[in-house]
């Protein structure tokens, strides 16, 4: 027999129906009968209710990231809807699967301006893969269906189910649906046989190949396919930033980080390949530098699961649509067993280069303040290189992502895309309660901290236990980096009066240290993952420091500049 | 690069917002839609747009692969005007005493593929379908003769020269299927 039940009740056994086990959320006013369901399903949902609802989407990103399920926060009307728009734009460019719930005033009254009305889905539709208005309570056990399959099939990305006040209270007779397939969408594409032959004739001819590792490599999970891939071929890898680790970074074949303050040796040899093999990458004008002048030499192959990639910023010879964890070993298969020694080794020449100009003086400075670089490394080693890495925006991401080491797969969460400040500390608080068996370590600056600080409640409530690591140089870091090098030293908004940290984390009962020192930093890191909870640790870096190499705006990918 | 004129035909499951959806990677790059029809498609449930639009190959080929992966779209193509039968639909509206007292406007009617779809004491209205190069020619010259009240013309509609419609049988498409179960 069907049950009659309210439009909240049927989205509740909706989403234990998708597996739904946290939801991060914040209520109000058309929201209230979801959130009174919820009230029955404590002991099914982990409630996390964080403190803003920019904080609820980052956090359901992190849970997402560091999962590989699809997050998911529920939120009330206007304000609350309109507070997830950044959240739900950074995982549209990152694409990481997130549904997000929210009110919306009662069917009779859309369109009246009533209170707290917004078009959710009007504003929505360009930065989600789907968005719908649930008007029926007939309609809940469809919509959460497609949500969380179209959010978390194919290239992934953030859905939005805007849900009318009068579904909510609303009764059906419920029963489950299920979605596996929209006819019109093709989430996972049959690569092309042919044009995997070609490929592997490129790859066999190819003297000097070079693949790049994106994102597309941890979502597709095909880490093993990879590793596979390029052992066969002996070729070289160099990963993105969103793609630190689908490859190990001591993995022999491991060249690097591509980008503007990437690895010298994988940038340079960019433009000296003679084929680049891109897999699950999206070719970012962060990873082009100059797209004109980028990799004109080479022939390219690109790998992706989304038809739009394809000639969008790089020009391809051969496209394969598909999952890479499909493609690369029916590519493996085709490929020779091949040696490229002298090739690799050539990378190796250039971050020698890049680590005497550079990382020596980055991690082992000797005096003066405390850098950014040693920081991560320290904090790296002492997890036995085994933590998930969560980054704020910026020079703290840059310098936390360089000197970080990656052994695991899904170790490294960042807004990649669209460099969202704020991103850091709520993604980490949705990592560790997803992975709450790992060492989450939040690396932030004093600015993107303070721009979701009122997480640290949501810390304090939840026990999460987060290692943050707030690299504090009393300036927004990045921005006054390119007023030093690019607006002749004019620094413009970007010194900082700070706070007390160690005070406001008092507050929130989270212990802290603050480290002056660098004879201190051994101690403070080791007291900090010792610390059975969230810690924060407060380092006073140099004030002045720069983010290097770097690949300046505009400049061709292999001109680098070391200071 | 080179502007010109385009074609995008676009099929989408007929629910509530899709317009938004595509007209806003057209927003999003400033590209200026010329003409757009919107209507159902021979198939049930499908909803056919064809947008024309002046611009650069690379942009129009980027805007329509978008298009073609949003999730309720079927399929988006464009074309040049080379590789498609297109026709416009314009309404003229014409005052009928000026229209009996100058006889070189009938002969223009008479002349032209239009046809006269109502007469009153007050207007005269004309329709006429064709390509926009002879829809405007016949505004001008009933403009010239002092007799136009007002005009509207409609956005394009087209069908492709190379094959007939083939998304009833890639909706219906075995292998189609398989992709979508997987």
């Amino acid at each position: 027999m069907k049950d009659r039940i309210t439009g909240s009740e049927a989205l509740m056994r909706s989403l234990v129906n998708e597996g739904v086990d946290t939801v991060f959320g914040y209520p109000g006013g058309s929201i209230m009968p979801v959130f009174d369901a919820m009230y029955d399903y404590r002991d099914v949902f982990r409630s996390v209710l964080v403190r803003h609802e920019q904080g609820a989407v980052h956090a359901a990103q992190g849970y997402a990231r560091s999962s590989g399920k699809v997050g998911l926060c529920i939120v009330t009307s206007g304000p609350g809807a309109t507070n997830t728009l950044t959240g739900i734009s950074d995982a549209m460019l990152d694409s990481t699967p997130v549904v997000v719930i929210a009110g919306q005033v009662a069917s009779a009254v859309l369109g009246t301006d009533a209170f707290q009305e917004i078009d959710f889905v009007g504003i929505t539709q360009p930065i989600t893969k789907w968005s719908y208005q649930i008007r029926r309570a007939e309609d809940v056990a469809w919509a959460v269906a497609r949500a969380f399959y179209i959010a978390g099939t194919g290239r992934p990305g953030p859905v939005v189910l805007d849900f009318t006040k009068d579904a909510q209270t609303a009764l059906v007779d419920f029963e489950t649906a299920k979605v596996d397939s929209v006819r019109s969408y093709i989430p996972y594409p049959t690569p092309s046989r042919s044009a995997i032959e070609e490929a592997a004739a490129l790859i066999n001819e190819a003297k000097r190949p070079f693949v790049l590792v994106g994102q597309g490599v941890e979502l597709g999970e095909a880490h093993e396919e990879l590793k596979a891939f390029i052992e066969k071929g002996d070729i070289p890898a160099a990963r993105t930033l969103m793609g630190l680790s689908a490859l190990p970074s001591d993995h022999p074949l491991c060249v690097g980080m591509l980008g503007m303050h990437g690895n010298y040796g994988p940038n340079y040899n960019t433009n000296e390949c003679d084929l680049l093999i891109a897999v699950g990458m999206r070719f970012s004008d962060r990873v082009t530098g100059n797209v004109k002048t980028y990799a004109k030499q080479a022939k390219v192959i690109h790998i992706d699961i989304d038809h739009a990639e394809i000639n969008k910023n790089v020009r391809v010879d051969v496209p394969i649509v598909g999952d890479c964890k499909e493609v690369l070993p029916m590519l493996t298969e085709l490929i020779d067993t091949a040696l490229h020694k002298e090739w690799i080794e050539s990378f190796r020449k250039l971050n020698a280069i890049e680590d005497e100009k550079v990382t020596e003086k980055a991690l082992n400075p000797g005096e003066g303040a405390l850098l950014m670089g040693e920081v991560a490394r320290k904090v790296s080693e002492a997890t036995g290189n085994s933590a998930i890495l969560v980054t704020d925006v910026g020079q703290n991401q840059m310098m936390s992502a360089r000197y970080f080491k990656y052994t695991k797969p899904h170790s490294i969460l960042t807004s990649g895309g669209l460099g969202t400040m704020g991103y850091g500390l709520p993604a980490a608080i949705g990592a560790k309660i997803a992975m709450p068996e790992r060492d989450v370590c939040l690396f932030v600056g004093d600015g993107g901290l303070q721009m979701n600080i009122q997480e640290f409640g949501t810390i304090m409530e939840q026990g999460a236990a987060v290692k943050i690591i707030l690299l504090n140089n009393n300036y927004l870091g990045n921005v006054r980096q390119w007023q030093e090098l690019f607006f002749n030293h004019r620094y413009s908004w970007t010194p900082m009066l700070n706070p007390d940290y160690g005070l406001i984390a008092k507050g929130y009962n989270i212990a802290s240290r603050l480290v002056t020192e660098r004879a201190e930093l051994d101690d403070a890191i080791r007291e900090m993952l010792e610390t059975p909870g969230a810690f924060l640790l407060h380092v006073a870096v140099k004030e002045e420091a720069n983010v290097m190499p770097m690949t300046p705006p505009g400049a061709t990918v292999s001109e680098m500049i070391f200071e | 690069m080179e502007k010109r004129l385009y074609t995008i035909i676009i099929y989408t499951e007929n629910i509530a917002g899709m317009l938004n959806q595509v007209t806003a990677e057209f927003t999003r790059r400033m590209m200026n839609i010329d003409t757009i029809t919107a209507s159902s498609s021979s198939l049930d449930g499908v909803h056919r747009y064809t947008i024309s639009l002046w611009g650069e190959e690379d942009s129009v080929h980027k805007v329509t692969k978008r298009i073609a992966k949003k999730v309720d779209v079927l399929k988006a193509d464009y074309y040049t005007d080379n590789e498609i039968f297109f026709q416009e639909v314009a309404l003229y509206k014409l005052s009928t005493p000026k229209v009996l007292a100058d006889s070189e406007i009938s002969r223009i009617i008479r002349h032209s593929t239009a046809r006269v779809i109502e007469v009153n004491d007050n207007y005269t209205v004309v329709e006429m379908t064709g390509q926009t190069d002879v829809i405007v020619s016949l505004y001008n010259d009933f403009v010239a003769r002092g007799c136009m009240l007002q005009f509207v013309k409609s956005g394009r509609v087209a069908v492709p020269r190379a094959s007939q419609e083939k998304l009833s049988e890639l909706l219906f498409d075995e292998d189609y299927k398989r992709h979508i179960k997987k």
